[in-house]
């Protein structure tokens, strides 16, 4: 059974099906390992499985490599080896950042400034009530965060470099430059960006990002430039700069510098065909009656491209093209296990309903990309028509 | 049909009430009023939007648990092709 799991005679066994899922996939926010980033991660099952913490021969070893990655990784933040900590999920990242500025600055105050569209997990924490309001681009209000990072008792600033979810970019250099005017110290989400275009030089006191961005496994990389004030509350943790509890798994540190190192090289390539092939999802969509394609059409990441279809249900678009053989994630009430929609789309004011999101895949981990942006942009018309025939909205 | 017409969608979630909106406001002659009452938390964002692509007026009032929104049918139909 295809994506299904194989049983073996003696025992049961839950080796996955080596059957491809990348054929149509336009859902890349985790999307599947660089091929060298798993021969990495193969390759480092033998010789880096020791706690890199222990003073025997393995252990030794798994440090020399541990330390190789974290070098590796740090150059892809424009970062010291020294400053930069991996941890188990990008979330796991941006909470201790941002925990870590707050504790240290508790003294200045506890506001969090940050924007209505930054991840849930930050404005789980900001208090998403008192968020700096967006365009209906997704873009930060720039007045309304000069306001709000110079305002009293503010501990800390969330930024992110662009939103995943719409694509728009965020006008870091003057946002940061906010922060840095009124000595509020700056945590860049660069979660949605990194490996699709380069980092704003020097913006951010702390930057998280995700090796599953660049084609590497799901590993946080939290960065506290040198000279910010942060510190963790108790209980005290040893790993990883005083970050962790414990040290990352060596293999996965490995396997996301072996990504880093190829997406890098192919980074330039790699955007300019994306931006080629969202452009033409862009415009199918925008072909299509009543849908709203949305965030900024041009100032955005170059893989991203999301748009809403009114009167129409996002779960059943995202059957619809599937049944179609086109992977694509939505940010609808219907699809979520809340029943919210997607905060991001509430913020910006637009059409929650008949989402759909598609996130291009690097080329490296889905070379088949071209076809499934073709796929989705013949199929895309009739999904909506089928849909809204199926609801029966087609003549409203 | 009269110009003010209700449409309960309490209890129902997105995409039924903008949708049950959608169809209480057609072949209604520009300037007559639809009220929409829902609990649905999309709503609040799709009903707006909703107003804006078809150019109608809109307002909002809150009633605690739910919302009631005022549909004023706008003179120019902006239903793209």
């Amino acid at each position: 059974m295809e994506g299904g799991y194989r049983r073996a005679v003696a025992h049961t066994t839950v080796q996955p099906s080596t059957a491809s899922l990348t054929a149509g996939l336009l859902d890349a926010s985790r999307g599947p390992l660089h091929p060298l980033a798993a021969q990495t991660l193969t390759a480092a099952l033998g010789v880096a499985w020791a706690d890199p913490g222990a003073r025997h021969a393995p252990g030794r070893a798994a440090r020399a490599h541990l330390d190789t990655a974290r070098a590796v990784l740090a150059g892809a933040l424009g970062a010291r080896p020294d400053e930069l900590s991996l941890h188990g999920s990008a979330e796991e990242a941006l909470a201790l950042g941002l925990d870590g500025l707050l504790h240290a600055r508790r003294r200045a105050g506890d506001r969090t400034v940050a924007g209505a569209t930054e991840r849930s997990v930050l404005l789980l924490r900001a208090g998403a009530e008192d968020a700096v309001a967006v365009e209906g681009t997704g873009r930060v209000d720039a007045d309304a965060w000069e306001r709000a990072v110079a305002a009293p008792g503010v501990a800390a600033a969330v930024l992110q470099t662009a939103n995943g979810e719409v694509g728009t970019r965020q006008p870091v250099e003057r946002l940061a430059r906010a922060a840095r005017d009124a000595g509020v110290p700056l945590l860049l989400d660069a979660t949605a960006s990194v490996g699709r275009e380069p980092l704003p030089p020097g913006a951010g006191d702390v930057v998280v990002a995700d090796a599953a961005s660049f084609g590497g496994p799901p590993l946080g990389l939290l960065v506290v430039r040198t000279g910010t004030r942060s510190s963790l509350p108790a209980p005290r943790r040893e790993a990883e700069h005083g970050r962790a509890f414990a040290a990352p798994w060596v293999p996965l540190a490995l396997a996301a510098a072996e990504a880093w190192r190829q997406t890098e090289h192919a980074c330039a390539d790699d955007t300019r065909e994306a931006r080629a092939l969202v452009d033409r999802v862009r415009a199918a969509a925008a072909g299509v009656r009543d849908v709203e394609v949305l965030g900024d059409p041009t100032d955005a990441l170059p893989h991203v491209v999301t748009f809403s279809v009114l009167l129409a249900d996002g779960e059943a678009l995202v059957d619809e093209l599937a049944a179609r053989g086109v992977a694509v994630a939505s940010g609808s009430a219907c699809t979520s296990s809340t029943l919210r929609p997607s905060h991001v789309l509430a913020a910006m004011g637009v059409l929650t309903h008949g989402n759909v999101r598609v996130t291009l895949p690097l080329a490296s981990v889905a070379p088949d990309r071209e076809d499934a942006v073709a796929l989705l942009c013949r199929e895309l018309p009739d999904a909506v028509r089928a849909v809204r025939v199926r609801m029966g909205t087609e003549d409203l | 049909m009269s110009g003010d017409a209700t449409v309960d969608a309490r209890g129902t979630r997105c995409p039924v009430p903008v949708i049950r909106v959608a169809r209480a406001t057609q072949d209604l002659s520009p300037g007559s009023t639809v009220v929409l009452l829902a609990d649905d938390v999309a709503a609040r964002s799709d009903v707006p939007a909703w107003a804006r692509m078809r150019g109608h007026g809109l307002t909002l009032e809150d009633e605690g648990s739910w919302t009631r929104y005022t549909v004023v049918v706008g003179t120019t139909v902006a239903r793209s092709t």
